[in-house]
């Protein structure tokens, strides 16, 4: 089985969020970058396939030079190869149409994908590259067996879960659940120095039109202090939630 | 920052001439819409009363669907099918994009439910559509088109100028509310063709008679302040007597002591209720820009540094295991006066 992990290059959760020329841009200066959460969760059970199966993983991630360092972390946590496509990632659409191009290229069986990066959060990117390759799509995929080309998987749904058959071609959004979050591997000494010999091949990007463009950005209103009620006074409390924020 | 008006076109006046009529997908379950369908109608009409034109609701196996009439929708496409009892993404997507076609649509409004989040990309390719998700604002202009939506779990906004001659919206959960506009929707049948479904429901394992985080107006979060997995029977009595969704922090799903489909926060379900209530939750980074959407937090926390204070509307510095079980009954005895 060929693998094609997806993996978005995005600031670390405890960032600070700032924008720059005229709050058009996400300032990255001081900003540490890592690989999605979910997507680790991706690449984590596809390391599981790896050595149990013997399927074959390859990393992608569509991007400028400065997500090499992130590939690089992906290779030493046991991906056998990465792939950069050398455009910087403007909207979901676009960036699904450069992987498509790369699964067509490399006729990968199962794509693993995140359910939603971080940093742009558009829960986009999987589901229209399953719709652009005709491949069939799990999102929210909290659980995937392979067997031959039959899949079989779990997925969260608001308020619980359903289990779900399907067949190889296939794209799922991953998340927490794929693996658990002790099964992370962060990456060894000797990972680390295998990964430097490892290929990262860089693609150049195939005609591709943004659908969306991203105009600025704003922060949230900055808020106001909070109100305290006394543990000994939680009548306040009722009072307050009822009849100044309206919401009991 | 850019100021976004909803302001006219170049030529002068709003474009609402060149705008069919919008279409909205209202979300059911078990042949009864669900709260974000209203939600979603809602926002639908206030986008066609900017745009000047109407707007056509599309419904899956909905016994009746009068009631969106009182959300603004004049017309509904009724789709009656067995082949649809149970969620297709692609089935879906298919359905929703051979009536907009059959509509002639430019605008297609759903939900953030993780069904619609699921079926939106592959109807965005489908119709060659853009898509923005996570939208929180009516638009502020309509040529460009120009939406506001989280980002950055969020941490912050975007306006998202979206391109293409289709557009699908998903508004995020809450945003817009519901909004009663008094008339009646004509219902039509529609009979699109199915696809082959290639991905089969098995089984699904749901509690039906619980209240989810998606669509809870009240959340009552618990962390590992609690202590253990035992003590969380005043948290669901709590839930229970605010006819709330019970949530926690990562740690306590990563513990066992909680499901994960309750896990909350950047790498958890995101929550955008009218009230988050947090029990023993420090206030980490992730876990609030995972609940920052909700309208009203309030925090119970022993420790007057934690970082929630900082985040919350209200709190209440003390111990969870005196305060909580006084809380349920001073709300038992609200609840009762009303
Ligand atoms: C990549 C990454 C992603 C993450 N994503 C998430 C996420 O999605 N969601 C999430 O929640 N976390 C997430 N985290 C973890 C996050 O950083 C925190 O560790 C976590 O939120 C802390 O959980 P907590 O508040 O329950 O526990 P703690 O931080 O241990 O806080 C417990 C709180 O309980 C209070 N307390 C103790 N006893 C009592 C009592 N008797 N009564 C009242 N209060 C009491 C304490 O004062 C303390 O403030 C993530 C971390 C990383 C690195
Ligand atoms: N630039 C990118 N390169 C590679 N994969 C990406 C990129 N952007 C998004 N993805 C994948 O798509 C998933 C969902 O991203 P999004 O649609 O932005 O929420 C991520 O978790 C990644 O797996």
């Amino acid at each position: 089985m060929k693998i094609l992990v997806c993996i978005s290059h995005v600031p670390d959760t405890t960032s600070k969020i700032n924008f720059m020329d005229g709050d058009t841009k996400f300032d990255t200066n001081g900003v540490q970058f890592v690989i999605n959460p979910n997507d680790e969760f991706g690449l984590t059970r596809a390391m599981w396939f790896k050595e149990k199966q013997g399927a074959t993983v390859t990393v992608v991630n569509v991007g400028g030079a400065q997500t090499e360092p992130t590939l690089r972390k992906a290779l030493a946590i046991g991906a056998d190869a990465a792939i950069r496509v050398n455009t910087l990632a403007t909207d979901g659409f676009s960036v699904a149409k450069q992987l498509a191009n790369v699964v067509k290229d490399g006729g990968y069986d199962l794509v693993i994908a995140g359910r939603e990066s971080i940093d742009y959060n558009g829960c986009m990117v999987p589901g229209m590259l399953a719709g652009l390759t005709g491949a069939n799509f799990i999102n929210n995929c909290i659980a995937l067996e392979v067997d031959g080309t039959a899949a079989k998987a779990t997925r969260e749904i608001d308020g619980g879960k359903e289990t779900v058959s399907t067949s190889l071609p296939l794209v799922i959004g991953g998340q927490k659940g794929l693996v658990n979050e002790s099964d992370l591997r962060i990456p060894n000494m000797r990972g680390i120095m295998m990964a430097r010999k490892k290929p990262l091949t860089v693609v150049e990007a195939v005609d591709a039109n943004a659908e969306t463009t991203s105009v600025s950005f704003e922060k949230p209103a900055p808020k106001g202090a909070v109100t305290l009620v006394s543990p000994d006074n939680l009548d306040e409390l009722v009072n307050l939630l009822h009849n100044e924020a309206k919401v009991i | 920052m850019t100021p976004h008006r909803i302001s006219p076109s170049p030529s002068g006046k709003l474009d609402g001439a060149n705008y069919m009529s919008i279409l909205v997908y209202t979300e059911s379950e078990q042949g009864k819409f669900k709260k974000t369908a209203f939600e979603v109608a809602s926002y639908a009409k206030a986008v066609a009363s900017q745009l000047g034109t109407t707007v056509t609701a599309i419904a899956i196996n909905v016994n009746d669907t009068s009631a969106l009439g009182n959300y603004g929708v004049d017309k509904v496409l009724n789709v009656k099918n067995i082949e649809l009892e149970k969620f297709n993404a692609n089935a879906f997507a298919s359905v929703i994009k051979q009536a907009a076609e059959k509509e002639g649509t430019k605008v297609v409004i759903i939900s953030s439910s993780a069904d619609s989040k699921y079926l939106a990309p592959l109807l965005a390719v489908g119709l060659n559509a853009g898509y923005a998700s996570n939208v929180v604002e009516v638009p502020s202009s309509s040529s460009p088109f120009t939406v506001k939506r989280t980002a950055f779990t969020n941490k912050a906004f975007e306006n998202t100028q979206i391109n293409t001659d289709v557009k699908i919206v998903g508004v995020s959960n809450n945003s817009h509310g519901l909004v009663e506009n008094s008339g009646s929707a004509s219902a039509e049948d529609f009979s699109p063709s199915i696809p082959e479904l290639k991905v089969k429901v098995e089984s699904v394992d749901k509690a039906t008679d619980k209240v989810t985080i998606a669509d809870a107006e009240i959340v009552v979060s618990g962390g590992r302040g609690l202590k253990g997995p035992e003590n969380w029977g005043m948290i669901e009595e709590l839930a229970d007597v605010l006819g709330a969704a019970t949530a926690c922090s990562k740690p306590v799903s990563d513990l066992g002591w909680r499901p994960h489909s309750e896990h909350v926060g950047q790498t958890g379900k995101p929550v955008a209720s009218n009230l988050y209530i947090a029990i023993g939750i420090s206030g980490a980074i992730q876990h609030l820009a995972g609940i920052n959407a909700s309208k009203v937090k309030v925090v119970i926390n022993t420790d007057p540094e934690a970082p929630f204070f900082k985040a919350a509307d209200y709190g209440v510095v003390g111990d969870a295991f005196q305060v909580v079980p006084e809380l349920i009954e001073k709300l038992k005895a609200f609840k009762a006066e009303q």
